[in-house]
């Protein structure tokens, strides 16, 4: 269906929704990369008026991308909740955005409505709103989830502790665990992302860190970010697997280019569930997404960046996750160009991924080509610490030496604890109370 | 907790000024990031690639400066109009062609290609290799392009991988037979991580030297070729 909008005389004429969406989108690499961003500025302020004109009825007539070919779209369609969504189901994409900023939205309400959204209707609203609106909505919602610790509580902010190592030498990355620690770094979960996708590399890493939890008694839940299939095995194996991790995007083609589909995650989450490891709750998946990757695999089909990443939340939703975050830095400036950009598809995503129910984190990151530094970085931190993002990442110094990109440090989420007056999970807390972070010999055991 | 860093290259015993990174730490990282910046926008210099036989070829990609490169991966893939002019009468009937192309990192091609090139070139008795071409703001397919136009049957590209905060002169070399435009990445072998921190240059050379003479007995690259390497042949820890 064609959509327009007259300024002055001027029609602007958009000739279907994912027009729209994408020439309202705020400017950015990645869609200016794959012809789709709007051609000059006033054109991109007519599509946000006549967007905000579109009832958010629409989206559940014109599927962005066919039900009959993308089994994403087909989720999201069959899923959709219309008891929940019914008390928004009259209001156009603005009076939404206007609604969601009263108190009357509140996080409970917020919280009900949540499985009665789709994702374009989250990504369309986004485009509606300035990062000030972005924060005072998510800050509204909390999403709480449970494994060993509990995270996302009200006044909380948790990290993963990310100690890769290019060979993953396990002293190495023991010593990034055991530095981690002792700044108060882990309790979302200790998670490694691999050199090697070998099942006996994962199983080896995931017995190095259970091996410390258990000797140290520290309340946390691990995870190796190696490929899916290669985190069964090592569940079919026996070995300690916590939280299951995996890539994944908002098209049936994205994901294919990840080696996953639906029905390999539905079979991951069994397997895990089966394991029963969890202490005081179920929440067992470990997803990450970001801005770009289905452009990058050429499986985009028209449809904007931030709106491809906002249906990667609905796939992450059908599988309660325990951890869901953005890389958001991570791709390159073919899609996110500068610190500004890379800002702004933070606390999009953030906002996007809690409105759909989500555990939102975010690994906010750059890489050494595009235009960003630590400034940037800092203040994407900040405004997220201030929307309530569940964690960020903790890397030894901001700076991964595997996968050669620069990221958050433990000082830094000490810095965003102490600024807004956050504390750690209260499992982790209570542990970092009793040892103050500190494995006595560790180091010794390890190398022995 | 000094005794940690003896463990691992990353930033682990960093110490604090608060809850803050000490200025010392925080002034090595701003070099590292420094120079991995400077590496990105480092112009490539024709001039450190002189005498290589039969004689060289200075292109271009369809990305007209940097800016545009990062922007547009699509335009580096390519060559501009006067570039493919240049190749026409060079057209031939070659067994390899050789590619240079900076890349992310200009710095890394200008430290380690002309050794690693002068190397492999000395031991390929018997193979004709076409005229070595260097390309500015080039990605790793304008090989395709290249080795399509001058009628090789292997193109090799030496390009400068993108800088690590630890590594702004990485240098990558990707091998793809039956060059032509549209190849994808599963139909190419990759080196990676050439640099004397990283892969040493005689591990590398021995590496190229072996997929080139598997790529040409067995007429392909990529999947099929990389399956069955010799695990001696791997490089270690790349």
């Amino acid at each position: 269906m064609a959509h327009s909008h007259t300024i002055g005389g001027t029609v602007h004429r958009f000739d279907n929704l994912r027009t729209l969406l994408a020439k309202a989108s705020p400017a950015r690499s990645g869609d200016e990369l794959a012809g789709l961003a709007a051609s000059y500025a006033e054109e991109r302020v007519a599509a946000r008026m006549a967007l905000a004109d579109l009832p958010l009825r629409a989206f559940q007539h014109e599927p962005l991308i066919p039900y009959e070919t993308d089994e994403v779209t087909r989720l999201i369609v069959d899923t959709q909740d219309h008891a929940a969504f019914a008390p928004i189901s009259h209001l156009t994409v603005g009076e939404f955005r206007d609604w969601l900023l009263t108190p009357e939205a509140s996080g409970a309400i917020l919280a009900s409505l949540a499985p009665g959204l789709m994702p374009e209707m989250a990504a369309a609203v986004s485009k509606l709103m300035r990062l000030q609106d972005l924060i005072t909505v998510a800050a509204k919602i909390r999403v709480v989830t449970r494994f060993r610790t509990t995270v996302g509580l009200p006044g909380t902010l948790a990290t993963r502790l990310q100690p890769n190592h290019p060979t993953d030498d396990p002293a190495g990355i023991a010593a990034s665990i055991i530095d981690g620690l002792a700044l108060e770094s882990g309790d979302a979960v200790i998670g490694i992302n691999p050199a090697s996708d070998s099942v006996e590399s994962c199983m080896s890493l995931l017995r190095l860190i259970d091996g410390l939890r258990t000797r140290y008694q520290i309340p946390v839940q691990s995870c190796v970010l190696a490929h899916v299939t290669t985190q069964l095995e090592a569940i079919r194996r026996g070995a300690p697997v916590d939280l299951v991790f995996q890539s994944i995007a908002g098209t049936q083609a994205a994901n294919a280019s990840f080696g996953v589909n639906l029905a390999l995650l539905d079979e991951a989450w069994q397997a895990a569930r089966e394991l029963r490891r969890g202490e005081i709750g179920d929440n067992i998946l470990y997803f990450e997404t970001g801005q770009g990757s289905a452009l990058s695999a050429n499986a985009h089909h028209g449809v904007d960046q931030q709106t491809c990443e906002a249906r990667a939340y609905a796939v992450a939703r059908r599988y309660r996750p325990m951890l869901v975050n953005t890389v958001v830095g991570f791709i390159g400036p073919e899609y996110l160009y500068d610190g500004k950009q890379i800002i702004r598809a933070g606390l999009e995503d953030h906002f996007c991924g809690k409105l759909l129910g989500l555990p939102m984190g975010c690994d906010v990151c750059y890489t050494n080509h595009a235009e960003a530094d630590q400034d940037d970085m800092d203040a994407l931190l900040t405004l997220l610490g201030t929307a309530g993002v569940n964690y960020i990442m903790g890397v030894p110094g901001a700076d991964d030496v595997m996968l050669n990109y620069q990221s958050t440090s433990f000082h830094d989420a000490l810095c965003l604890r102490s600024h807004l007056g956050l504390r750690a999970a209260p499992e982790f807390e209570a542990w970092l109370a009793q040892t103050r972070g500190e494995l006595p010999g560790a180091l010794g055991f390890l190398t022995a | 907790m000094k005794s940690l860093r003896e463990f691992t290259m990353a930033r682990v015993g960093l110490g604090r000024a608060g809850n803050s990174i000490p200025l010392r730490e925080m002034l090595a990282f701003q070099l590292a990031h420094a120079r991995a910046r400077d590496a990105v926008h480092f112009p490539l210099n024709p001039a450190e690639f002189g005498g290589f036989s039969p004689r060289s070829v200075m292109l271009h990609s369809a990305a007209r400066n940097r800016a545009e490169y990062l922007r547009r991966p699509d335009l580096g893939r390519r060559l501009d109009e006067a570039s493919k002019e240049q190749l026409h009468p060079l057209r031939g009937d070659f067994d390899a062609a050789f590619v240079i192309a900076d890349g992310l990192s200009a710095l890394a091609v200008h430290r380690n290609a002309p050794d690693l090139l002068r190397s492999v070139t000395a031991r390929l008795p018997g193979w004709r290799l076409a005229p070595l071409t260097i390309v500015e703001q080039g990605r790793v397919a304008v090989g395709d392009e290249i080795g399509e136009l001058l009628g090789a049957s292997v193109v090799v590209v030496l390009i400068g991988e993108r800088p690590g905060l630890s590594s702004p002169d990485s240098l990558g070399v990707y091998l793809t037979w039956n060059p032509k435009i549209g190849r994808t990445d599963a139909e190419r072998n990759c080196i990676s991580n050439i640099r004397p921190e990283g892969l040493s240059m005689g591990a590398a050379a021995e590496l190229l030297l072996f997929l080139m003479s598997e790529a040409r007995a067995r007429r392909l690259s990529g999947v099929g070729l990389k399956a069955e390497l010799p695990a001696t042949a791997l490089p270690s820890g790349s």
